[in-house]
């Protein structure tokens, strides 16, 4: 067990991974001099060179191409998406052409590839380098979408994604990488994809959480009898998990960072609801972020994404009443 | 006569004797030529892109690249596939979405592949197999092999946004893939003329620092040999460069397409250089084949085409499992979590 930062756990997994297998190479916007903006490839270059580790050009849909055909020519190249916004250029790379050459060869083709891009409100970045967005791409059959939430989950599905044979697309919350946590390195420490993680038992009320609102809930979590289940993997995601906890709890809250409208919450909700109707206690509901894009004034970013408080309160009233309790703009009577 | 089906690798080896080249030049014209027909019975739904007056290009990247090279292509595919190797009931089986079809009917005509002659999945996005060939490049770099890529788009692709990049990528890193520009004259509906300020289009390699050439795309001869260049040069590893083969294509943009808006009379000026007379001419000046000879090699060539026809209607449609194939690749086959 190591105790490391996010960013380094990612490091770690990119290097562990491209010491075990030489067709494992690594593509982005200053990962290679620089080490990555977010110092996610730091000292990779002077391991493995400039063959495996590349900077590229400005040029998502370029970069993000190439490694759809070095992946279908049997390389594993994982391209690093600075902000996934930048990702909105190269979509169809990964959307329409990775998430398809499977099927559109009758199997013959495999497009071992992760596309990992950091996310997230929190840095001071603006409303065009703080969305989560993964309604882009978490409804892709083909497609696998994870997102870690601490440092080994950072190790462990990273790690997962490259030895996966279709693409993987990570999205890593930015608010994250400077986080400390502990690591087991090694085949312990990868964590299987489509597995959700259980972060802390209980017996009143299960919270889904993804990527930086797992460490909101589970904060919100300690004076409550909740059981908070990181989700880990987004599509596919782990309803065994997620279901055999609302039978045991009976009452289901989801934290998502994401406008209310549309988000991925709404799939984990409608399938508890359908699956498990008569063993709910109350009705299943979603904490998330207004249908407003991330403001830059701290005091405004700061409300945007669920605070811990708010979560607290949300779930507290919940359990309280049995009622599901409105979101604060509405309380505040603030509507777009 | 009938032709026996044969294996893609073993119909692409047979492309070493110029008389098999000329049959598949009329293959592809044949084929084209049905696909219309079959529409009109019906018997082909959806749509649908043809190639006629485009076969000298199909032709010369089988006979110029090896067949552990790879190719990407537009959803005018066809005869890039027919071309390569794939057979007529793989190809037709998959335009009219029945199990004989390369991919078992899920796919359509836009997306064709055959992997055993390096043919990537077709692409039904303009510009998208152009970085896609740059990435098989980059793996064959990587790897220190003397394997080439090819991708080849249409002249409406030279002003998207992924053309540009994959150029760029191929000419920093010096990568072995060749461009090659099908200018067909029409990007869709509308001209070349009025959606891009230069005539040669080769002149966009020099942006990218690479060579650029347009070639005459009616003369196989002449595609072979200047393809072969950069093939060769893409091979020893010189770097990208980029071909521009002049032809036209001599149906509408798709089955739906009359191509009413083309000037009067550019059509019949096209087909007064047809690829297929001018190779036929070809053969015969050089006393290579009897005009007898390419008769009987044109009208075995329909009769094949008319029992892939036959064969292909009495092919089943897929049932629904085949839906649910190859959804997930095979590590994630059965997600874990799924009930």
């Amino acid at each position: 067990m190591t105790r490391m930062r996010v960013r380094q756990a990612i490091v770690a997994a990119l290097a562990d991974e491209m010491r075990a297998d030489e067709t494992v190479m690594l593509m982005g916007e200053d990962i290679a001099a620089a080490g990555g903006p977010f110092k996610t490839s730091e000292g990779l270059l002077d391991e493995f060179g400039p063959l495996r580790v590349r900077d590229t050009p400005i040029s998502e849909m370029g970069f993000t191409g190439a490694a759809v055909g070095a992946a279908c020519m049997g390389m594993r190249p994982v391209v690093e998406i600075m902000f996934m916004e930048f990702l909105g250029v190269a979509l169809d790379m990964v959307v329409t052409e990775a998430a398809k050459f499977h099927y559109l060869s009758g199997g013959r083709v495999s497009v071992p590839m992760v596309v990992r891009a950091s996310v997230g409100s929190g840095g001071g970045f603006g409303m065009q380098h703080s969305q989560t967005l993964e309604n882009w791409v978490a409804a892709t059959p083909g497609l696998v979408v994870a997102t870690p939430s601490d440092a080994q989950a950072a190790y462990g599905l990273t790690r997962a994604a490259i030895q996966h044979d279709g693409p993987v697309v990570m999205l890593e919350p930015r608010a994250l990488y400077a986080e400390r946590g502990d690591v087991v390195r090694g085949a312990d420490g990868i964590l299987p994809l489509g597995k959700a993680r259980v972060m802390r038992p209980g017996s009143n009320v299960t919270i889904v959480a993804l990527g930086q609102t797992v460490r909101v809930a589970l904060a919100a979590a300690e004076e409550l009898d909740a059981e908070v289940i990181d989700l880990a993997t987004l599509y596919p995601w782990d309803q065994t998990t997620v279901l055999g906890s609302v039978r045991k709890t009976g009452r289901l809250v989801v934290v998502e960072e994401a406008p209310q409208s549309g988000g991925w919450g709404h799939e984990i909700v409608s399938t508890v609801t359908s699956q498990l109707f008569s063993a709910l206690h109350a009705a299943p509901f979603r904490i998330t972020c207004p249908d407003a894009p991330v403001p830059y004034s701290p005091s405004l970013e700061s409300r945007h994404l669920p605070t811990t408080e708010y979560v607290r309160r949300q779930v507290t009233d919940y359990l309280r009443t049995g009622q599901v309790p409105a979101p604060w703009w509405l309380e505040e009577g603030l509507t777009a | 006569m009938t032709m026996t089906p044969l294996h893609s690798r073993e119909r692409r080896a047979a492309l070493s004797d110029p008389l098999e080249t000329y049959r598949r030049m009329n293959e592809i014209r044949i084929f084209e030529d049905q696909i219309a027909g079959l529409f009109a019975e019906g018997l082909v739904h959806g749509t649908t892109h043809t190639c006629q007056g485009q076969e000298a290009l199909d032709v010369a990247l089988a006979t110029t690249l090896r067949v552990d090279d790879v190719v990407t292509c537009t959803y005018r595919g066809h005869g890039i596939a027919l071309a390569l190797g794939m057979t007529p009931d793989s190809v037709l089986g998959e335009i009219m979405g029945r199990v004989s079809g390369c991919i078992g009917g899920v796919g359509g005509s836009m997306h064709l592949s055959d992997l055993d002659v390096g043919l990537l999945p077709t692409f039904a996005i303009v510009g998208a197999g152009v970085p896609v060939a740059a990435g098989a490049a980059l793996a064959f770099q990587t790897r220190g092999e003397d394997r080439v890529a090819v991708s080849v788009c249409g002249d409406g692709a030279t002003n998207i946004g992924a053309f540009h990049e994959g150029l760029n990528l191929a000419a920093i890193w010096k990568l072995p893939v060749v461009f090659v520009v099908d200018n067909n004259v029409y990007g869709e509906y509308s001209r070349i003329d009025t959606t891009t300020p230069i005539t040669d289009l080769s002149a966009r390699a020099a942006s990218y620092a690479m060579p650029g050439e347009s070639v005459d795309g009616m003369d196989l001869d002449a595609v072979s040999e200047a393809l072969g260049r950069h093939v060769a040069r893409a091979r020893a590893g010189e770097g990208p460069s980029l071909l521009e083969v002049r032809t036209y294509r001599f149906a509408g943009h798709s089955r739906a397409d009359q191509a009413a808006y083309r000037p009067a009379g550019e059509l019949d000026a096209w087909k007064s250089r047809d690829p297929l007379t001018l190779r036929r001419s070809a053969l015969i000046d050089a006393g290579t084949a009897t005009a007898d000879q390419l008769d009987e090699i044109e009208q075995s060539v329909r009769d094949a085409i008319a029992d892939v026809v036959e064969r292909t209607s009495a092919t089943p449609e897929p049932d629904a499992s085949a839906m649910f194939r190859n959804v997930w690749t095979p590590a994630a086959a059965s997600p874990p979590g799924q009930p």
